[in-house]
């Protein structure tokens, strides 16, 4: 699930909010995002993989994590922030991950 | 409110209701898209990725391409659809290299393979054509419910709003249905927005349903996490607890010896059956496979960890509403179906598994739905934004009584939950565990169609509460009804295939559910 929304790096672009298919955010007083409706949040990535500042963090979990937990914790995770755009390949100078896809060595093998 | 007039109205916009949108535009009409999450990030496909059923068009190739699934999808699919299918893809893909500019990995000479999607990549190209194609996207809207004419024909749809929190209404002359299967809300990654609305709203116009036995789709998840990517469990070993290894267990066949066991006790895995070229290369096929791992500190090549599965219903299912013409019309005037909302037996009968069937079916019956819902919009002649229309949605918007006060949209959801997501009801099927779960959701469903109604999100939460109480229906009914074993679905007391039964099931009705057989399918294939 969603876990953390970094205000240190959120740049307010609201993209976060427009994008994630469940509609777990509201935009908060001073413009960051905040996750308002966690229970709807469906693991999917998809607002890391948008996020042009690296400021979201989605847990693994498909509930939320417990008080405490280092998936929580914006200091702890570092470069996790926003890792998932990464692998996607978007954002400057990145290569599209599908670009390198080897998919279709699997398929292949699978199907026959 | 915001109350709008197109030619089309396409009701989701995962890849068939972004091909819906798209060839409805180039067919020269004004199009409206809504969807419940956001074209581009929402449903099955954009969180993940697809294989696709793409075959260069060399008649030895199709023909071996034809023949592989008929014996696993119990021959109930239909020759001439899997070559129309393979023909659309084909295209398809083409405009995806060429317009929309996917970045394709290369082969040695620096020729495109075209055989796999990566969802967050396709969907966001996908998004950009449907704009540029001067369709009016409409994101956080889901629909709640069809319009219809005088006659009965489909004449349009309302919904909500969500980030505005108001309703929305588009008279049309003729609407896709085209929002994805149904998943339970099981968390599968990026299903728990399939909720299996567009079957309710076409049943509610009079539309019928087919294959709705084939929705008993289990995919292997580390235990957890929603990550349903299954293709590189055929490399895993499946283990006991105490380190021995489970006997029979496997990803593509044995995943039942997976459920089984579950139901008992953990069962563990690695996936220890790759080399390392094949390790790297899972890496960059599919990066959302190791984001659960990579975040837990587990290396999956090594270590062992619980792995469950996650129903996803139709969604890797094959049913849904029943196709009646080559544009993917329903038999209901005005109202057209693509994607997983519509049944995918014509091109892979009762059984879909490792995928690219579906991804295929989508773009393809996409295609053909925008452009059969444009013709036949065309042909009403400037009639489609004047005509009177009535709403036609019933359980969880117009209750039958307006009194009492009955369940709740989550308790409807825990209901259902409760009868289809437990493995030794829906995956382990057995006519002693689905006649008892029928008769629970029959009695939810009275209880619900009584009372059950709010407003605003809530009422968009109480229809997919509805939804998926009438899919749960739908599925048993006909599970019951397929009295032997075909496909996907499996009844442990009707182990072997009825040469009887080779026929498809088709479904329907909310209130009294019924199903009968269809005319035999040709014997091209058995
Ligand atoms: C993990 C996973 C892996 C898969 N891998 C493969 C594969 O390798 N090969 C393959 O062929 N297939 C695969 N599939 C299946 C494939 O993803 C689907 O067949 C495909 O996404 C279907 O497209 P669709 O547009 O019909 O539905 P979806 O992509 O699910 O889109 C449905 C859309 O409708 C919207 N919607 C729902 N309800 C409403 C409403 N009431 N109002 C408005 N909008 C609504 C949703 O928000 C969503 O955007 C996989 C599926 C999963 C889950
Ligand atoms: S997408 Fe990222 S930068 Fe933009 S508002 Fe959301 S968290 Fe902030
Ligand atoms: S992971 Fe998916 S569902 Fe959860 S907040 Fe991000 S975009 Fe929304």
């Amino acid at each position: 699930m969603i876990e953390v929304v970094s205000a240190a790096r959120c740049v307010t672009c609201d993209i976060c909010i427009r994008v994630c298919p469940t509609d777990v955010f509201e935009r908060g007083a001073d413009g960051v995002p905040v996750i308002a409706r966690q229970g709807d949040c469906q693991t999917c990535f998809m607002c890391e993989a948008h996020c042009p500042a690296d400021a979201l963090y989605v847990a693994p979990f498909a509930d939320p994590v417990p008080p405490g937990s280092p998936h929580a914790d914006e200091d702890v995770l570092g470069a996790a922030l926003g890792e998932y755009r990464r692998l996607v390949g978007w954002g400057g100078g990145r290569t599209p991950g599908s670009r390198l896809d080897k998919n279709h060595l699997f398929t292949r093998r699978l199907r026959s | 409110m915001t109350d709008l007039t197109a030619d089309v109205f396409v009701a989701g916009g995962g890849p068939a209701g972004a091909w819906a949108a798209i060839k409805a535009a180039e067919a020269g009409a004004s199009v409206v898209l809504a969807d419940k999450g956001y074209l581009g990030t929402s449903g099955a496909t954009a969180s993940g990725g697809t294989g696709v059923w793409y075959v260069e068009p060399d008649p030895a190739a199709r023909e071996a391409a034809m023949a592989s699934r008929e014996s696993l999808g119990g021959h109930l699919a239909d020759r001439d659809w899997m070559a129309r299918v393979l023909d659309q893809t084909y295209a398809n893909m083409r405009e995806i290299a060429e317009i929309s500019r996917y970045p394709f990995p290369e082969d040695a000479d620096g020729r495109q393979i075209r055989r796999g999607l990566q969802g967050p990549e396709y969907m966001r190209r996908m998004r950009v054509r449907v704009r540029r194609s001067g369709v009016r996207i409409l994101d956080h809207s889901p629909v709640t419910e069809l319009l219809a004419d005088a006659s009965g024909a489909v004449a349009g749809a309302a919904g909500h709003r969500l980030r505005a929190d108001e309703p929305f209404r588009v008279r049309a002359g003729a609407v896709v249905l085209a929002t994805g299967g149904c998943a339970f809300l099981s968390k599968a990654l990026g299903c728990d927005v399939n909720t299996g609305d567009g079957a309710l709203f076409a049943a509610e116009a009079g539309a019928e349903l087919s294959g709705m036995e084939f929705s008993n789709a289990y995919a292997i998840a580390p235990a957890f996490t929603s990550v349903t990517k299954t293709a590189f469990y055929s490399f895993a070993t499946f283990y006991h607890q105490d380190g021995s290894v489970l006997e029979g267990a496997g990803s593509r066949r044995g995943r039942s010896v997976i459920a089984r066991t579950l139901l008992r006790e953990p069962v563990l895995c690695r996936i220890d059956r790759a080399t390392e070229d094949e390790r790297r290369a899972m890496r960059l096929a599919q990066p959302n496979f190791f984001l659960p791992f990579d975040r837990q500190g587990i290396d999956p090549f090594r270590d062992l960890f619980p792995v469950t599965l996650l129903a996803e219903g139709t969604v890797r299912g094959t049913g849904g509403i029943r196709i009646a013409g080559n544009d993917c019309s329903t038999s209901v005037p005005g109202l057209f179906a693509a994607g997983d909302a519509a049944t995918r037996e014509l091109i892979c009968g009762g059984f879909t598994g490792g995928g690219s069937h579906n991804s295929a079916w989508a773009m393809s019956s996409g295609t053909w739905a925008g452009q059969g819902a444009a013709r036949y919009a065309a042909g009403l002649g400037g009639r489609a934004g004047t005509r009177t229309v009535r709403a036609l949605g019933e359980a969880g918007i117009r209750p039958s009584r307006a009194d009492g006060s009955g369940p709740g949209h989550r308790e409807v959801v825990a209901a259902v939950q409760a009868q289809v997501l437990p493995y030794d009801k829906n995956y382990l099927r057995h006519g002693d565990r689905l006649a008892p779960a029928l008769d629970v959701l029959d009695a939810a469903w009275r209880d619900l169609r009584a009372t059950l109604r709010a407003d605003g999100a809530d009422g968009v939460r109480a229809r997919s509460a509805a939804a998926m109480a009438a899919h749960a229906r739908w599925m048993y009914r006909a599970a019951l009804a397929r009295t032997e074993t075909r496909g996907m679905h499996k009844r442990e007391d009707r182990p072997g295939q009825d040469p009887a039964q080779h026929h498809r099931l088709v479904t329907g009705g909310l209130d009294e559910v019924w199903n009968r057989p269809e005319t035999p399918v040709p014997a091209v294939a058995s």
